[in-house]
């Protein structure tokens, strides 16, 4: 059974992250609600990944508020995270999408259907008993977005899913993510891949050296941005 | 025993006093390895999944444990159970059990040190999805417990080749009492001085055959369990 409390909107009040002399988020303030995937999309080392981390409560601010609907933590089960590198167990496919469900509620049966659906989902039925570790990156990417989506999170933060990926492999991904997003799962994924910004943005929030230089709907992005730095990374210059 | 018999033929014929001893040894040295992962598994884990003062040193001790001299391990349990000595009063020196202590001993840091590795390795790989699927310590012991125990059976291995090899402490601490606390390796040692060669060499095979029968089976299902699990 699911609570009715929702950790949406996501709030970062003047979140600042330093560690030691390096500041990673500098003052950063932004509200995540539901609807359409947002992209957060800027160089490397701009603070892509901290920020999800952040969103996730793997990491804690220096300075500044972050809170979940309202509240100054998350609830478990309610988000779910991708990491650049797909974490495989050292099991069978279907038993890493178990593992997801493994601290639900759920009787047995209603998991192991939980997970065939979820596989059904990413597209793998057919490799539920291979050891998961000896799948391509690609499949790899989507049991592990199986083992998200099968935990059904009404926040999945994705960091950098396909910067590894072919672009069969890729597209596969953004296909899940997109009927993901459809299905009502509200989508934060970090990206430095104009394209896939283009093909799943509803809308951006830019990044640059730590700061969020914006935040606007992706169309609004694409056309006018306001800033020099967002204008040369949409034209596909060099942003550092 | 007849005197002229041959290696060989105290192995084929099954001869009794030689399988008493086999009996002993496997009996003694199981059981230390038993013991030494009841206590090394979780010790080595919690090491890996902890930070406090003096970790370090403490990981430093515990490698450097791995090559702890037998005899002076069988020294220390010696003076411990002996009449004199502060665990005296349980009559357990020159017993079969102060041989499993003494062993154990032996083995707990070749476990210990060699969970707290793989353990250790595997947090950093699995650490990021364990805490985003909030899974609570105890359950993250038991997750990388069972995803390293593939990793697991070479430690349980290593540290049974140690105690079944080693002659030194339960040759001080068992006293190699003929018919009761006499192992494959002190009889060895015994029969050698004493010029009995042909037991000494019967004794020498079989251990060595056990050995390397251990050896190949856990090759044989580590290789089986990764094709299974990846």
């Amino acid at each position: 059974m699911r609570d009715m409390s929702s950790d949406l909107p996501l709030r970062f009040e003047e979140v600042t992250l330093r560690f030691g002399p390096t500041t990673v988020l500098d003052r950063v303030s932004l509200a995540i609600r539901p609807g359409a995937p947002t992209l957060v999309v800027g160089p490397n080392g701009s603070g892509k990944t901290t920020l999800l981390r952040l969103c996730m409560g793997l990491a804690t601010p220096t300075e500044g508020r972050i809170s979940w609907g309202g509240r100054h933590a998350l609830s478990p089960g309610k988000i779910a995270m991708l990491f650049q590198r797909p974490v495989m167990l050292r099991r069978s496919v279907a038993e890493n999408v178990l593992y997801g469900l493994a601290r639900s509620d759920l009787p047995r049966k209603a998991r192991i259907a939980r997970m065939k659906q979820a596989l059904e989902r990413v597209g793998l039925p057919d490799l539920a008993n291979r050891p998961a570790r000896r799948l391509s990156g690609g499949e790899q990417q989507r049991v592990a977005l199986a083992r998200a989506l099968a935990r059904e999170p009404e926040l999945l933060l994705l960091d950098e899913p396909t910067a590894n990926l072919d672009p069969a492999a890729t597209r596969a991904v953004e296909d899940i993510v997109r009927i993901a997003a459809q299905s009502g799962i509200k989508i934060v994924m970090a990206s430095h891949d104009l394209g896939q910004v283009r093909r799943l943005a509803g809308d951006v929030m830019f990044l640059v050296r730590g700061a969020l230089r914006e935040h606007a709907a992706a169309a609004d992005f694409f056309d006018r941005p306001s800033t020099t730095e967002a204008a040369s990374f949409v034209r596909g210059d060099l942003v550092i | 025993m007849p005197d002229s018999a041959s290696a060989w033929q105290l192995i084929i014929s099954g001869d009794a006093t030689l399988y008493a001893i086999v009996r002993l040894s496997l009996a003694v040295s199981l059981s230390a390895v038993v013991i030494a992962v009841i206590v090394g598994l979780p010790l080595g884990a919690i090491l890996a999944l902890t930070r406090f003062r003096g970790r370090t040193a403490l990981i430093v001790l515990l490698n450097g444990f791995m090559g702890l001299p037998p005899v002076v391990v069988g020294l220390t349990v010696f003076l411990l159970l002996s009449r004199s000595g502060p665990l005296g009063m349980f009559g357990l020196l020159f017993t079969p059990a102060a041989m499993v202590i003494a062993q154990s001993l032996l083995v707990v840091p070749i476990i210990a040190a060699l969970t707290r590795q793989t353990v250790e390795d595997l947090w950093h790989e699995y650490r990021d999805e364990l805490l985003a699927l909030n899974v609570s310590p105890a359950g993250r012991v038991a997750t990388l417990l069972w995803d390293s125990r593939f990793s697991l059976v070479t430690a349980l291995l290593a540290g049974f080749g140690r105690a079944a090899a080693e002659v030194g402490t339960v040759m001080i601490v068992g006293g190699n009492i003929n018919g009761f606390t006499r192992t494959m390796t002190t009889t060895i040692a015994l029969e050698t001085s004493k010029g009995d060669l042909p037991l000494a060499m019967g004794l020498g095979l079989i251990l060595i055959a056990i050995i390397l029968m251990i050896n190949a089976a856990a090759w044989g299902v580590r290789t089986w369990s990764e094709q299974k699990a990846g």
